[in-house]
């Protein structure tokens, strides 16, 4: 058990809070009920209560912090790792869309600025890409077509003149929206190269398309530059994922990529962490307007990405282990704190019987004169009695009249009965300790318990009147406790008031639809106020020297114990009344019956 | 000499009647009552020679009638009869005067002894 080993000092601090934990959580738990079968239960019931409320109260905030952290490191980790590559690759992305838009401009200011007749002619139209190839570089051929497709004129080194193209989809998008770039594809010698095209329309309606080939090897060449190093691939990919400029990872022109490096579909620009192979790489994707090229940058981050991982790594471990020793801490107190507690209440049950049995010696030892008293005269009657019939036969002369004889076995069988009612009570009362429930009538079990003590009210002349209200129902209760509860109160009134003059009333009354009360009212000698609240108090005596002040402390005990309440209320020197409540059936405060 | 007047006082008259009758089995002129009143009642106005009194009364104690037996006539033996548990009560009555005191369940030999002693001896007999 993990709480044995828990240095001492914390010992105390926390069995107070595990102390008014258990207090919040079970209520009614420091009342306990001696022999009550439920008490493992509870004590089971206690301690999970104890554990999770602490296991919630101390993880919540680990698990917090934890995650609080773990979201800074990675936010903090990608912007170490993501925003290099996000410039790098903006960076790139402008160049190339400058270079398609520079071409793509040339081409459109010279079909705005030449007829379709002046371009026609296939000598005016080898002096524009002679021009074209000098000022912008990459110009290959040029051609002009008709808006049926045909090719009217080419410049360039190919015989492709008279060529017809109006079934190409790109003369169809040409058509539609003015420009096209075309991918990337390998012409006769080999060499790749891609298509731009531009549409003009005239102010008669009729049109026609201007269309350059231009060289890759002037793009690759803007593709790159600073920023780039061993760790970084940067290249083009069309619709198809295939590679429109040379990579350093994934080969040549038209060579396929991994499907995981594609852009994500609808976002032109994004940065994110991808594996290739068993690679970690950083990818930027960007995709470059009106063209079918998309930029992918690559940077192999394997360091970046492990030193990551190691933090991650570290944090769920941190957290695990955390865990796992607040949980072992928290399972080991709180055992450790039930055991003490449940020892405690087993200590206490345990005195509680003890005092609870020295009372009812103590009672039974206060009662005994009376109850001498009580048994010696009809033992006194019985004496005279058979002594009288032994002097009938021997001192007359002649035998006994049957009458007298038998009136005289009367008297001594009643005389018998007499006595051996004195011992039956005096039995029934001390004979059991644990609580056993069964219908009582209060009045009647209040004439046996005064039973004990109306010898001594006649020999005092004190005056005790029982009254009882029409319909008292029955209550389910202890017996024996019972008798022990008003034989307590009752002396105590008894021993309250003056000889002659004293007077005790019992009141037995309805309280409300399950409880019953029994008032006793004594007008002896009261009690003092201050005192009024202490008198329930163990080992509280204004009895010096005879009382052992344990009396109306297991009085009050015992009534708790049936499920009742018990008042006092007093006038000094007039009056006092003890107020007994008792349910009609008992209540949850009763446990189990183990007696 | 005439037969010697007891009287018997107890409230359980069963006992105090009884007693009577054995008493009288045994040349007592003897009689009982059952109260503390009746008691002072007969030996104002019977004068007997000596007085079976319990101790343990209701209302007026035995010793309360005790004192005024004593106050009224201070020569009547009185034997005070008692339970063990006011042995006490026993000795304030021999302090009180009482001629003896005898245990419950009395013996009647002995009490029958004690009687003649008590109406026979130097101080009794007053009458």
């Amino acid at each position: 058990m993990v709480g044995e080993g828990t240095p001492g000092g914390i010992l105390p601090l926390r069995q107070r809070f595990l102390r008014s934990l258990k207090n919040l959580f079970v209520a009614g738990a420091d009342d306990f009920q001696p022999g009550s079968g439920g008490q493992e239960r509870r004590y089971h019931v206690l301690r999970r209560y104890v554990v999770l409320s602490t296991a919630v109260v101390s993880l919540a905030p680990l698990l917090f912090a934890t995650l609080l952290s773990y979201h800074q490191y990675e936010k903090t980790y990608r912007t170490e790792l993501f925003n290099p590559i996000a410039r790098l690759t903006a960076t790139t992305k402008q160049t190339i869309d400058f270079f398609l838009a520079e071409r793509r401009s040339a081409l459109e200011m010279i079909v705005r600025d030449k007829s379709f007749e002046e371009l026609s002619d296939p000598a005016e139209l080898k002096r524009v890409l002679a021009n074209l190839a000098s000022s912008f570089g990459g110009f290959v051929d040029l051609g002009v077509l008709d808006a049926s497709g045909h090719q009217r004129a080419y410049a360039g080194p190919y015989e492709l003149s008279g060529k017809r193209y109006a079934d190409q989809p790109w003369f169809s998008e040409v058509r539609q929206r003015g420009v096209h770039v075309s991918s990337v594809f390998l012409g006769h010698r080999g060499i790749p190269h891609f298509v731009i095209a531009v549409k003009h329309e005239d102010a008669g309606g009729t049109w026609h398309v201007l269309r350059a080939t231009i060289d890759s090897e002037e793009l690759n060449r803007r593709i790159g530059g600073p920023g780039v190093d061993d760790y970084t691939d940067i290249f083009l990919v069309n619709d198809e994922g295939l590679l429109q400029s040379p990579s350093r990872l994934f080969g040549s022109v038209l060579q396929a990529v991994p499907p995981s490096l594609l852009p994500p579909p609808a976002e032109t620009a994004s940065v994110s962490l991808r594996t290739v192979g068993d690679e970690p790489f950083v990818v930027g994707h960007a995709s470059i307007e009106k063209s079918p090229f998309t930029l992918v940058l690559l940077h192999r981050s394997r360091e970046q990405v492990e030193t990551w991982q190691a933090i991650r790594g570290e944090l769920i471990l941190f957290f695990c282990v955390s865990v796992v020793l607040i949980l072992s801490v928290i399972w080991g107190g709180s055992t450790y704190m039930v055991k003490r507690v449940r020892d405690a209440d087993r200590r206490r049950e345990a005195s509680l019987h003890e005092v609870e049995y020295t009372n009812k010696m103590a009672t039974i030892g206060r009662l005994a004169a009376g109850v001498a008293h009580e048994i010696n005269n009809p033992l006194a009657i019985i004496n005279e009695k058979a002594g009288l019939l032994l002097d009938l036969i021997a001192m007359t002369g002649e035998p006994p009249r049957r009458e007298k004889v038998s009136e005289l076995a009367t008297a001594i069988i009643s005389s018998v009965e007499r006595a051996s009612r004195v011992t039956h009570r005096l039995l029934g009362f001390s004979r059991h300790l644990d609580v056993r429930f069964e219908p009582i009538a209060l009045p009647e079990l209040i004439r046996e318990v005064l039973g004990f003590l109306e010898r001594e009210a006649s020999y005092r002349n004190v005056e005790v009147v029982v009254t009882s209200e029409e319909g008292v129902p029955e209550i389910k209760s202890d017996r024996g406790q019972l008798q022990q509860v008003f034989l307590n109160i009752i002396n105590n009134a008894l021993a309250a008031v003056q000889d002659n003059v004293g007077r005790i009333e019992i009141a037995i009354r309805r309280a409300g639809i399950a409880s019953v009360q029994v008032l006793v009212t004594d007008n002896g000698v009261g009690i003092e106020k201050a005192n009024l609240t202490k008198i329930f108090e163990p080992f509280f005596t204004t009895k010096k020297g005879y009382g052992t002040g344990l009396g109306l402390s297991v009085t009050y005990g015992i009534v708790q114990k049936l499920g009742g309440t018990i008042t006092v209320d007093s006038v000094l020197g007039h009056w006092t009344t003890f107020t007994v409540t008792l349910p009609t059936t008992p209540t949850t405060r009763q446990g189990g019956n183990d007696g | 000499m005439a037969e010697p007047r007891i009287l018997i006082v107890d409230d359980e008259g069963d006992l105090a009647f009884t007693l009577a009758e054995r008493l009288q089995l045994r040349g007592f002129s003897a009689r009982g009552v059952t109260s503390g009143e009746a008691a002072i009642e007969v030996v104002q106005h019977e004068s007997p020679d000596a007085v079976v009194l319990d101790v343990k009364m209701p209302g007026t104690g035995g010793l309360s009638v005790l004192r005024t037996l004593k106050s009224l006539r201070p020569h009547l033996p009185v034997i005070l009869v008692t339970g063990h548990g006011s042995r006490e009560n026993a000795v304030e009555g021999m302090r009180l005067g009482a001629f003896r005191y005898l245990m419950k369940p009395v013996q009647i030999e002995e009490l029958v002894a004690l009687l003649h002693e008590a109406t026979r001896g130097p101080g009794g007999g007053d009458g």
